[in-house]
């Protein structure tokens, strides 16, 4: 029971389906998650997989007349989907924040930076103009801007990226959410502003005691900063653990295929790296029967696969989709050939 | 600011410079002068030669230029060849009409053409922003003098309902009854001819909205929980209007010249109308005073849009 | 020893800032501040750095896109700052260049036939049908259909697209590649792809390659010799295991520390290193950098390895490695 105290969002077989052509195919396909206290969850895939449309999904920004969403977000017994918009509003920013990947566009370039934080306050409390102020002045120390004072009257195309995206999480952060998502957050930066922007979020993570989900495509990243991770591939989650478990005994194919095209900067051999035969299918023409991975390890017979398959709970808390982990094995020196 | 305003003013003198000799080459090209039209089989060619030499046309051009420019300095733009009237006061009048004509059309096009534009914008591809689509492409097709003519017709000619041509009445009296007459008599011209500029504008506005409502900062803005209509007022449609304000120089300017069809069409005494009668006329010293006017409305213009958006756009403010 | 395809010597590309009233020069972005460097036939030579380091700067002199303000490229002996010998040589031939957005660097109203055989036309006299060969073998060489050569570039994926840069780019049978970034936007089993790809190409071709690129991963697997370029200036030059088991610069280590690690077992521990490595970069920075914040000259270490830090503090930094 102490578990579910400390859920503090629970997915239940979301979709999210765009329009395409007068139909709807669906983007996430299925969706369960479940985000707790003090959790950073990483949902990592490649692009297309529909990792950032669970994110729009979760915060309702989405293209309202050709998407659909069916299924259940809930929040505090609040079911997110299809909640009224008015409603809405109130629980953006106050409850669930938000960080984009771009920092630069993610900011209006005609805004002070300061005054878009302050909008925030101004929607969610009953701040006056010079108690905002202050609150953005604190911000801007907690997510270590150099000087606060006068980056408040500073537009976004004065600062660098590292700086901006202190500013966007600043925003996310202003009134203490419960839930911060993060899409993507450190794509657009370097390696070494990249590493202060991921520990700043866990020193936040650790002092608020909220929950985090990580949107990301990066390994590296989940690594160093996940506690639970979801690997997605084509709409679908096809594995899921805790970090150690994703990274050190992985099992669904597309977990060790991607593991293994990774270069390092710590691996030793120069020979090819592993490559995924074929290449995701697009949002149209994704498999909606049988193993959506079958088609890019065509050397593993069929009968490994199940018909539809669901997620296995393999050990405690480690759940992997379709039984062909058991019979996969890498293509022997699969190189070039793509 | 105050800085790259004075530079700006000071790259405008060499362009003046250059501008003005053009104009006064261009003109002293042009076949015939002022008197070529007296000449007929009557007419003294002693007589036409010293009043050549006394208005000194047979002077080199740049004794003629200087002595042009001079007189310039001193608010003297010659003698108009035709009307015998100093150019100076001859096109300070019309300039009036047309300044008033101009900045009621300015008005209307603005008050028409922002919300069409935006309710295209929001209303993207839906009925609204189609009609306003039909509309835009029909008023951007339509030569301008088509549709003022269908205009006069209609409005003036078969309903009555505004005079025919003119700027003000000539047994209106008094202050209200001079302003009254006056405003009766443009507004008509000023609808037709700001329905006409508002293609543009509209096409702007429509665009940037569009692009804008996609951008990645509106999405932060939603994110952060401001209410939709905040979120369409205060971050998409500020950005929005940014060409719309880079423009606004090019639609004074563009109404300049855009005012000698509709002034002809109206026989409305302004500016446009006196430029093409001292092209027919041969009129000169009118002709180079007004084609210098424009060229430096152009140019203010320019500065005006420049400023205009350096105000309002964070990323090309000047320190 | 091999021999030596492309020199750079003291290379500078300066971007004039013009300020004051009259907009005159005051200053300059020195984006790439005297660096030297020469790559050796058939190698890959890594050239890292972060945004504004001068590595994109760096590429675009080489292939001259971008105007030299002093140095030298020497190529077969002779200066290819200078137009005049670039065309003596055929340099524009023989070096090429593959761009990180593959979208925007491919037209999209010509269809891939006309993009891959342009520098063919440019540089080659070759019939129509000789040209389309050639534009087959070309498609053969990176793995695409045969029947790409009627589709236009939106058609193909990211990893695709990068595929056809590089045949686009090996179509004049270059001597050297100047890779920008080739992988940045493709997702990691594309990328995968497409390094391979490259290295067999090379292996191949006898070809070199700059390889300019953020990721150490990356250029730690593609490369024998590295660059690290910081400020314009090169802080250290080295063989892969210098400069990623022996980091004598500073800031080499705040690179390499500061790389996502796939260790889960040692993430505290790496974040500890990385955090200790940080304050020390931070501490002192004239220990690092001179008195106008600009990076020292280079110092030989070892006949490979290079460090630009002033002598004694290399003497230190190596008393403190025994």
């Amino acid at each position: 029971m102490d578990r579910q105290k400390d859920v503090l969002l629970d997915i239940q077989h979301l979709h999210t389906g765009y329009r395409l052509g007068g139909k709807f195919y669906d983007a996430a396909d299925d969706i369960n998650l479940t985000l707790k206290k003090d959790e950073i969850l990483a949902i990592v895939g490649e692009s297309g997989c529909g990792k950032s449309t669970i994110a729009a999904s979760i915060i309702g920004l989405y293209d309202h007349k050709n998407t659909k969403v069916t299924g259940d977000i809930l929040y505090n017994e609040l079911n997110l989907v299809g909640l009224n918009e008015n409603l809405f509003d109130k629980i953006r920013g106050n409850n669930i924040g938000m960080i984009f990947q771009d920092p630069l566009s993610s900011l209006n370039p005609l805004m002070r930076v300061g005054d878009q934080v302050a909008e925030t306050l101004y929607y969610h409390t009953d701040m006056n103009e010079e108690q905002r102020h202050a609150r953005v002045i604190e911000l801007f120390n907690q997510v270590g801007m150099p000087k606060p004072e006068e980056t408040y009257a500073m537009y976004p195309h004065e600062l660098s990226g590292g700086l901006r995206q202190r500013v966007v999480i600043a925003i996310a952060i202003a009134c203490k959410p419960e839930i911060i998502i993060a899409d993507e957050p450190t794509t657009a930066l370097d390696v070494t502003i990249q590493a202060q922007i991921l520990d700043l979020l866990e020193d936040i993570q650790r002092q608020s005691h909220s929950g985090i989900i990580l949107i990301t495509h990066d390994l590296g990243v989940v690594a160093e900063t996940a506690d639970e991770v979801a690997v997605m591939y084509a709409g679908q989650i096809v594995e899921k653990a805790d970090v150690k478990t994703i990274f050190e005994h992985p099992l669904h194919p597309y977990t060790r295929s991607l593991l293994n095209s990774m270069p390092q900067a710590d691996d030793e051999d120069a020979a090819d790296l592993h490559v995924i035969q074929g290449t995701v299918p697009s949002l149209k023409n994704m498999p909606r029967t049988g193993d959506r991975f079958a088609a890019r390890i065509p050397w593993i017979p069929a009968s490994a696969h199940e018909a539809e398959p669901v997620m296995h709970e393999v050990e405690p808390n480690h759940f992997v989709r379709c039984t062909c982990y058991k019979e996969f094995h890498f293509k022997n020196e699969e190189g070039v050939q793509a | 600011m105050w800085k790259t305003v004075l530079r700006r003013f000071l790259i405008m003198i060499p362009q003046l410079i250059i501008l003005s000799m053009l104009v006064f080459l261009l003109a002293k090209m042009m076949p015939g002068d002022p008197f070529t039209g007296m000449i007929n089989p009557n007419s003294d060619a002693k007589e036409i030669a010293r009043l050549r030499q006394v208005y000194g046309l047979n002077d080199h051009w740049w004794v003629q230029y200087c002595r042009w420019v001079g007189n310039m300095f001193h608010g003297d733009l010659g003698q108009s060849y035709i009307q015998h009237v100093p150019v100076a006061s001859l096109i300070w009048d019309r300039a009036v009409n047309t300044f008033w004509l101009s900045l009621l059309t300015v008005l209307l096009t603005y008050a028409i053409a922002i919300p069409m534009g935006i309710t295209a914008g929001r209303h993207q591809d839906e009925w609204q922003d189609q009609a306003i689509q039909v509309f835009n492409y029909i008023t951007f097709a339509v030569p301008g003098f088509v549709f003022y003519i269908l205009g006069i017709w209609l409005f003036s000619f078969t309903l009555g309902w505004f005079p025919i041509s003119g700027s003000v009445s000539a047994s209106a009296s008094g202050f209200w009854g001079v302003l009254g007459s006056r405003l009766y008599h443009m507004i008509l011209p000023a609808i037709l001819y700001a329905l006409i500029t508002t293609t543009t504008i509209v096409q702007y506005l429509r665009t940037g909205i569009v692009d804008n409502k996609v951008e990645d900062y509106v999405r932060t803005a939603r994110s952060k929980g401001v209410p939709e209509n905040v979120v369409f007022n205060k971050h998409i449609l500020r950005n929005s209007v940014l060409p719309i304000v880079a423009f606004l120089g090019n639609t004074i300017t563009g109404l300049l010249s855009g005012s000698m069809i509709i002034e002809s069409v109206f026989s409305y005494p302004g500016m446009g109308k006196l430029f093409l009668d001292s092209i027919s006329q041969r009129d000169y010293t009118t002709l180079t005073a007004l084609i210098l006017l424009f060229g430096i409305l152009t140019l203010l213009g320019n500065l005006i849009s420049d400023i205009l958006l350096s105000i309002v756009d964070p990323r090309i403010r000047v320190k | 020893m091999a021999k030596e395809i492309l020199q750079i010597k003291d290379l500078r590309v300066l971007f004039p800032i013009r300020s004051g009233f009259w907009n005159r020069i005051t200053d300059y972005v020195r984006a790439v501040d005297g660096i030297n460097f020469s790559i050796e036939e058939g190698e890959t030579y890594g050239l890292i750095g972060e945004s504004g380091s001068g590595k994109s700067t760096t590429g675009k002199a080489i292939v001259g896109v971008q105007k030299a303000t002093s140095g030298q490229i020497i190529y077969k002996g002779l200066d290819v700052t200078q137009a005049r010998n670039r065309k003596k040589l055929g340099y524009n031939k023989d070096v090429q260049m593959i761009f990180q957005d593959s979208m925007s660097s491919l037209n999209p109203r010509k269809r891939i036939e006309d993009i891959i055989a342009e520098p063919i036309r440019n540089f080659e006299d070759l019939t129509t049908d000789e040209e389309r060969q050639r534009v087959q073998e070309l498609l053969d060489i990176v793995g695409m259909p045969s029947d790409s050569i009627y589709k236009f570039p939106h058609e193909f994926s990211g990893g695709q697209r990068q595929r056809i840069g590089v045949a686009r780019a090996v179509a004049t049978n270059p001597k050297l590649i100047v890779a920008d970034e080739p992988t940045s936007a493709l997702d990691l089993s594309v990328q995968a792809q497409v390094l391979n790809f490259m290295k067999h190409i090379q292996q191949e071709y006898n070809i070199s390659y700059l390889f300019i690129s953020h990721d150490l991963g990356v250029v730690k697997h593609m490369s024998e010799n590295i660059a690290i370029m910081h400020r314009g200036r090169l802080v250290e030059v080295g063989t892969k295991d210098e400069i990623y088991k022996h980091p004598m610069h500073i800031y080499t280590k705040r690179l390499l520390s500061a790389i996502p690690k796939v260790d889960v077992e040692h993430r505290d521990e790496n974040k500890r290193r990385r955090e200790e490595v940080e304050a020390e970069f931070q501490h002192d920075q004239k220990k690092w950098y001179d008195k106008d914040g600009r990076v020292f000259p280079l110092q030989q270490l070892s006949p490979t390895h290079w460090v630009a830090l002033p002598k004694k503090e290399v003497q230190a930094q190596l008393k403190e490695e025994k």
